[in-house]
């Protein structure tokens, strides 16, 4: 386009924003609660709106950031920081995602009644935190933003959490602040090899294998000890098998709202941490732990293998159901990465469209289970029992999130999930791995309907005679993710279509 | 856009095709969010729009039979939508785009040929009746209109299934058939039963659905392809996909393949699942879990004929053969009358599936329709007699029902003739037509393994035949002869006539439907389904196509073979015929006549007996011990014990460690480097004690001090200087 309009302030609204809300939230008394939910709201919702107007200016043809979305001046002139922000196809979809998933996450919270100016200012900034890192192309901004959004993590689930929460927060902490510090390590000594934070230069950089010389580590070449450095810090957020306990807890303890920007959104940053930086910049090293070329570890396939088999077992064997829901994000989370695995365009496509709908529907999934906790206060699977009976709207809404986190064609699932296992199996290297994760859709298919049957079929639970069904809100928290995994069960292409130039880019980095 | 004609196909005949395929959706989503607010809850609305389309679906399939054209061409080129085809029915405009990166591109389209059109009218046509028929069976059920709305979604799903022109597009509706299935099975989901029913059905199909895709994945690896036509085109074309694909792999491509059918289609080791299915309302049972959806897995592997190798077709008929013989040999011992007919349900899959793999491609799929007609209308007529029983429907109970219920009597009784075999009547040209095929195979076997293995297909099949009838006339004597053995039998009464018409369309068609038959050598029927459904065949001329099977490349037969397949024909009929009688009179000595005693054949064979009460244990194996005990009550606890302990263990194990590190240095902290400082402080306190002993505050001591100093120092001064 000619004359293209600049963007890049809207760009930057998207995060501004829920910044500014936070600060009208802290200035407000702490007794008008309905008044902070509202303030919250339009904070939220204003860059909902700015992020799908952003979606609907996005050239999908082009490659590469946005020129018309990116800007770039001064900050830190002396270590050559930058405000360096943009999007690419890649992060495009995951802005928007985190737009509505923040919106709607104020409304999942509007019964929160503990500390609510503190509880908003929190997720207004959390928000900020999680928009910054998908539209930062300084890698110093990425990892400001990156620890910024740690930090009101700690406090939503340490303050507002379950009975164990402490100890889950703790957790999740350590664990991020682990993959935090080996991060930094990477930021400081690329910075030293490349002297540019400028994430599109470090990319071009390392596909060029400028960073294959460098200070080797542990008998490592600089480009492949950055790589398992970066890759253990993104495998804790994805999560990855082994790095994958913290989840469970933080989801067990974490308010509702919390744990669906949790399963929605955080995990996604792993994921697109590990494209931007393990697969985009370092393409070699990719090669070397996928199992590619000679001398080479198939290690990337087998975590990923792992993690969706292992993950859907354990969730096999939870009768807490928050619980189940969590282990089925480390299943469903491994086939992005076996997608990622596969270096080929399928796999990406998959891997990076599987992040979108493991977004919508582990939203909903756990949407779902904050409805029966919120009427029952207890959330084990065997306590229930015929809950379709009383409540058909919310049987309805959560079959068809269940559903989706089966795979059901025609859900938005299985066209990522498809993408993922077949790239895979066109990928030698990783086609025994694929037949393998496409295994695991049995077992999925096996927690989730067994959940099912005892949750909503079966004789209906005495104690539940009167449990009034979803309420308008609620109503109004599920359905976006309902109905987005339908439309892009149907259409795919609306998320497809804006990822497949930006994901070419980086399959060709591999054929 | 053109207007309709009976000569050609145009955009017109593809709107049908859609209107056909969105009905019943339509009927799915108005009921589902409005049902309960329509007048009669809305299921003048889905048995409406049903009738719409069986009207549409008779409208196209008359064309298909006015339309001359040569069966090969008839599958290759009356492709409406989506496949370039050679000549006439290509609509270009019409391209829609499912998925499309690079290097993965679907578009839905349609595939019309005669195959579709006849399927198209059986599915339909099948569903109407069941919708007509559900309207008195299922009156005053709590959740009537969403009964009516999984209807829908399951008629949508399985269209879409006989429409879809490519394995992706197939596959999705494979899935969905399975979760209207799912839906329709747990409908009373507040029994127990029926929750534990539905779930066990999905996933069963669930793991012949990974074989399924497995082999889509290879073809799609090899070919680069999804559509039939692309994926036929492709295999004439080069058979080794550029030497990607060895005659081993396609041979595992097509075992995967039937892997779905297997799942899909009841078939041995995974039939678990169907007579647990009969948990669902009887008219599901009819429509979805004997006419159509269970026969999907033998439309999908008629479908795709070319792509079996000898080795997989061989595999495909030994499964075929041995679940028709073994499942019948379970219709035997069953009390419940729904049970009864899914076995032999599962029995006559075996038939079909059988069919195909000796090759026998149409007489398979002229099977399918015939079955799916005598079939439903079993189904239907014991959802009359479970109707007029009070939903009771063990047999032990029943009795002395034929003067009850004449109607259901009479259209059963001619089901029951169907599928026995009884000449003339549309079963017996089918299985006739089966056996003949099976015999074929043995007297020209393939070359997908020895010989002797080419002879079984017919072994089982005959002996089969002959269970079949003997279970199905059990199935009649005991419902409808003797005396009524139970209250509920007492009253008993004829179903409204909502249900009984259904029962009289299905009956004509159980007789008549063999007319569109195949057999020509009794010179009746129009060979209709002969000429126009014939296996898909492929010309390739290149060498290295040898791996492929003989029956899709080349339908030429030697002299020898010619006369085989003639004296087939004779030979099986007379097979079959004694059989089929022995097996009717077998069962009228103990059912009719009670000349014999099964509680005696029975107890004589009482391993035998308890083996098939126990369904051979193949639920005990699967249910009982692979599922329960070693995935959930193994592989799960063990798992989940060590994320809990070994994984979480070594995580707070560092924390322990690392705050074990941490009060080691503050002890080291406390002690050593506290400890210097306090001893810094205690010294400088010690020295204080005793210096604040010298600040008396008296003048003179100081005076005294500083002369003492001063002394001191003069004479150190003195001395050392």
């Amino acid at each position: 386009m000619e004359n293209a309009m600049d963007l890049s302030p809207l760009l930057t609204a998207l995060w501004v924003l829920p910044i500014v809300g936070m600060a009208i939230v802290l200035m407000m008394p702490s007794r008008a609660s309905e008044a902070i939910k509202t303030v919250a709201a339009f904070f939220t919702g204003i860059p909902l709106v700015i992020a799908v107007v952003l979606y609907f200016m996005f050239d999908r043809a082009a490659e590469g950031f946005q020129e018309s979305m990116t800007v770039a001046f001064k900050w830190i002139e002396q270590f050559n920081i930058e405000y360096y922000i943009g999007v690419d196809g890649i992060s495009m979809p995951l802005v928007l995602l985190t737009q509505l998933l923040m919106f709607v996450a104020v409304f999942a919270s509007w019964n929160i009644d503990k500390g609510v100016k503190g509880y908003f200012a929190m997720l207004l900034l959390l928000t900020a935190g999680i928009t910054g890192v998908f539209v930062s192309l300084d890698f110093f901004l990425f990892y400001v933003f990156w620890e910024l959004m740690l930090l009101p993590m700690y406090f939503l689930i340490g303050i507002w959490g379950g009975p164990r929460r402490e100890y889950a927060a703790i957790k999740f902490f350590l664990y991020t602040l682990a993959g935090s510090i080996l991060m930094l390590i990477v930021l400081i000594a690329v910075y030293l090899s490349a002297g540019t934070f400028r994430i599109p230069e470090l990319l071009a950089m390392g596909q060029a294998g400028q960073f294959a010389e460098g200070p080797s580590l542990f008998g490592l070449p600089f480009d492949k000890w950055m790589f398992v450095f970066l890759f253990i810090g993104f495998a804790v957020k994805v999560p990855l098998f082994p790095f994958h306990t913290w989840l469970p807890d933080a989801h067990v303890e974490a308010p509702t709202a919390i744990s669906v920007v949790l399963a929605g959104i955080l995990l996604k940053l792993g994921g697109y941490g590990l494209i931007r930086f393990n697969f985009q910049m370092l393409p070699d090293a990719a090669k070397w732990l996928c199992g590619v070329g000679e001398g080479s570890i198939p290690l990337i396939q087998w975590l990923a293998v792992i993690s969706i088999l292992y993950g859907a077992f354990v969730a096999m064997a939870q009768t807490d159901f928050k619980k189940m829901v969590a282990y089925s994000s480390v299943s469903h989370m491994g086939y992005v990465i076996l997608g990622l695995a596969a270096l080929n365009n399928l796999g990406f496509n998959g891997a990076a469209f599987q992040m979108f709908t493991h977004g919508l529907s582990s939203a909903a999934l756990f949407l779902m289970v904050g409805v029966v906790y919120d009427r029952a206060h207890h959330r084990d699977i065997n306590g229930f029992g015929g809950l379709a009976l009383k409540m058909p709207v919310y049987t309805g809404l959560s079959a068809v999130a269940l559903f989706a986190g089966l795979g059901l064609p025609g859900l938005a699932n299985f066209v990522s999930e498809v993408m993922c296992l077949l790239g895979g199996y066109q990928a030698e290297h990783t086609r025994y791995f694929a037949i393998a994760a496409a295994a695991g859709v049995v077992f999925t298919a096996g927690y989730i309907l067994w959940a099912l049957q005892r949750v909503f079929y079966g004789k209906l639970n005495e104690k539940y005679q009167t449990m009034p069904d979803v309420n308008g809100r609620e109503i109004f928290t599920l359905v976006p993710f309902i109905a987005l995994v339908i439309l892009l069960g149907i259409m795919p292409g609306w998320v497809l279509d804006w990822m497949k130039v930006s994901l070419d880019g980086v399959a060709r980095l591999f054929s | 856009m053109d207007s309709f004609s009976l000569s050609q196909f145009g955009a017109f005949d593809l709107a049908l095709m859609l209107v056909i395929l969105l009905l019943p959706l339509l009927s799915f989503v108005i009921l589902i969010f409005v049902g309960r607010k329509l007048p009669r809850q809305g299921d003048w609305l889905a048995t409406m729009n049903l009738s719409i389309c069986l009207g549409l679906a008779l409208l196209l399939f008359a064309k298909m039979l006015v339309h001359e054209e040569a069966p090969e061409l008839a599958f290759r080129s009356a492709a409406v939508a989506g496949v370039d085809a050679a000549g006439n029915g290509v609509i270009e405009d019409y391209n829609p785009i499912w998925v499309d990166v690079i290097g993965f591109v679907v578009k839905p389209g349609i595939l019309f040929d005669n195959l579709t059109a006849i399927m198209l009218v059986v599915v339909t046509l099948i569903s109407t009746l069941v919708h007509f028929f559900s309207i008195g069976y299922m009156h005053g059920d709590p959740r009537y209109s969403r009964y009516f709305a999984y209807l829908g979604l399951f008629t949508f799903s399985m269209i879409g299934l006989i429409l879809s022109d490519n394995l992706l597009l197939l596959y999705v509706f494979w899935e969905l058939v399975g979760v209207s299935s799912f839906l329709l099975i747990g409908f009373w989901f507040e029994k127990p039963s029926a929750a534990s029913a539905c779930v066990k059905a999905f996933i069963t199909n669930r793991v012949g659905d990974f074989g399924f895709f497995i082999g889509i994945a290879i073809l799609f690896t090899s070919f680069g392809v999804l559509g039939y036509h692309e994926l036929f085109s492709a295999l004439s074309a080069d058979p080794t996909a550029g030497g990607t694909l060895s005659a081993g792999l396609l041979t595992a491509a097509g075992v995967l393949l039937f892997m779905g059918a297997v799942g899909k289609s009841a078939q041995m080791p995974l039939h678990i699942w169907l007579p647990d299915a009969m948990e669902g309302p009887t008219p599901v049972s009819a429509l979805i879990h004997a006419a159509t959806m269970v026969a999907a897995g033998v439309y999908l592997v008629g479908r795709l004929f070319v792509v079996f190798t000898p080795e997989a077709l061989l595999v495909i008929a030994l499964i075929g053969a041995l679940t028709a013989i073994f499942a019948a040999f379970l219709g035997i011992v069953m009390h419940d009358i729904k049970k009864v007919l899914a076995y032999s349900t599962i029995s006559q899959l075996g038939y079909m599936i059988a069919a195909i793999g000796v090759g026998a491609v149409t007489a398979g799929l002229f099977h399918l329709m015939t079955h799916a007609f005598f079939k439903a209308l079993l189904f239907l007529g014991s959802g009359s007699v479970i109707y007029g029983m009070h939903h009771h429907q063990d047999m032990r109970e029943m009795g002395g029902l034929r003067k009850k219920m004449p109607i259901t009597f009479a259209c059963m009784f001619i089901a029951t003739l169907a599928i026995s075999g009884v000449p003339l009547l549309s079963g017996f040209l089918s299985k006739d037509a089966i056996l003949a095929g099976a015999l074929f195979q043995w007297m020209v076997p393939g070359s997908g393994g020895p010989a002797w293995l080419y002879a079984l297909p017919f072994v089982l099949l005959l002996m089969a035949a002959g269970v079949t009838s003997f279970y199905m006339f059990r199935l009649i004597f005991l419902t409808f002869f003797g005396e009524t053995k139970s209250e509920h039998a007492d009253h008993a009464h004829e179903s409204p006539k909502v249900m009984t018409v259904p029962l009289i369309v299905l009956a004509v068609l159980a007789i008549g439907s063999g007319g569109l038959g195949l057999t020509s050598h009794l010179g009746i029927g129009t060979h209709w389904f002969n000429d126009h459904v014939a296996a898909p065949t492929l010309d390739v001329n290149e060498p290295n196509g040898a791996f492929l099977n003989t029956r899709s490349t080349e339908l030429v037969l030697t002299e020898d073979e010619e006369h085989a397949e003639h004296s087939s024909h004779t030979i099986a009929m007379i097979c079959s015929l004694l059989v089929a009688g022995t097996g009717i009179f077998l069962a009228c000595c103990f059912y009719l006549w009670r000349k014999l005693s099964a509680a005696k054949v029975a107890a004589v064979l009482a391993p035998v007996h308890r083996t098939l009460e126990n369904k051979y244990y193949f639920d005990n194996l699967f249910v009982g011990v692979l599922s329960k005990k070693v995935i959930v009550g193994g592989l799960n606890r063990f798992l989940w014990w060590f994320d809990a302990t070994i994984i979480d263990g070594i995580v707070n194990l560092t924390a322990r460690i690392t705050r074990v590190l941490a009060a080691i240095q503050g002890l080291f902290d406390k002690i050593v480097v506290d400890g210097l400082v306090n001893l810094v402080g205690l010294v400088t306190i010690v020295w204080g004690f005793f210096a604040q002993r010298l600040q008396t505050g008296r003048i003179q001591t100081y005076l005294m001090m500083f002369l003492i100093g001063f002394v001191g120092l003069a004479a150190a001064f003195f001395l050392i200087g």
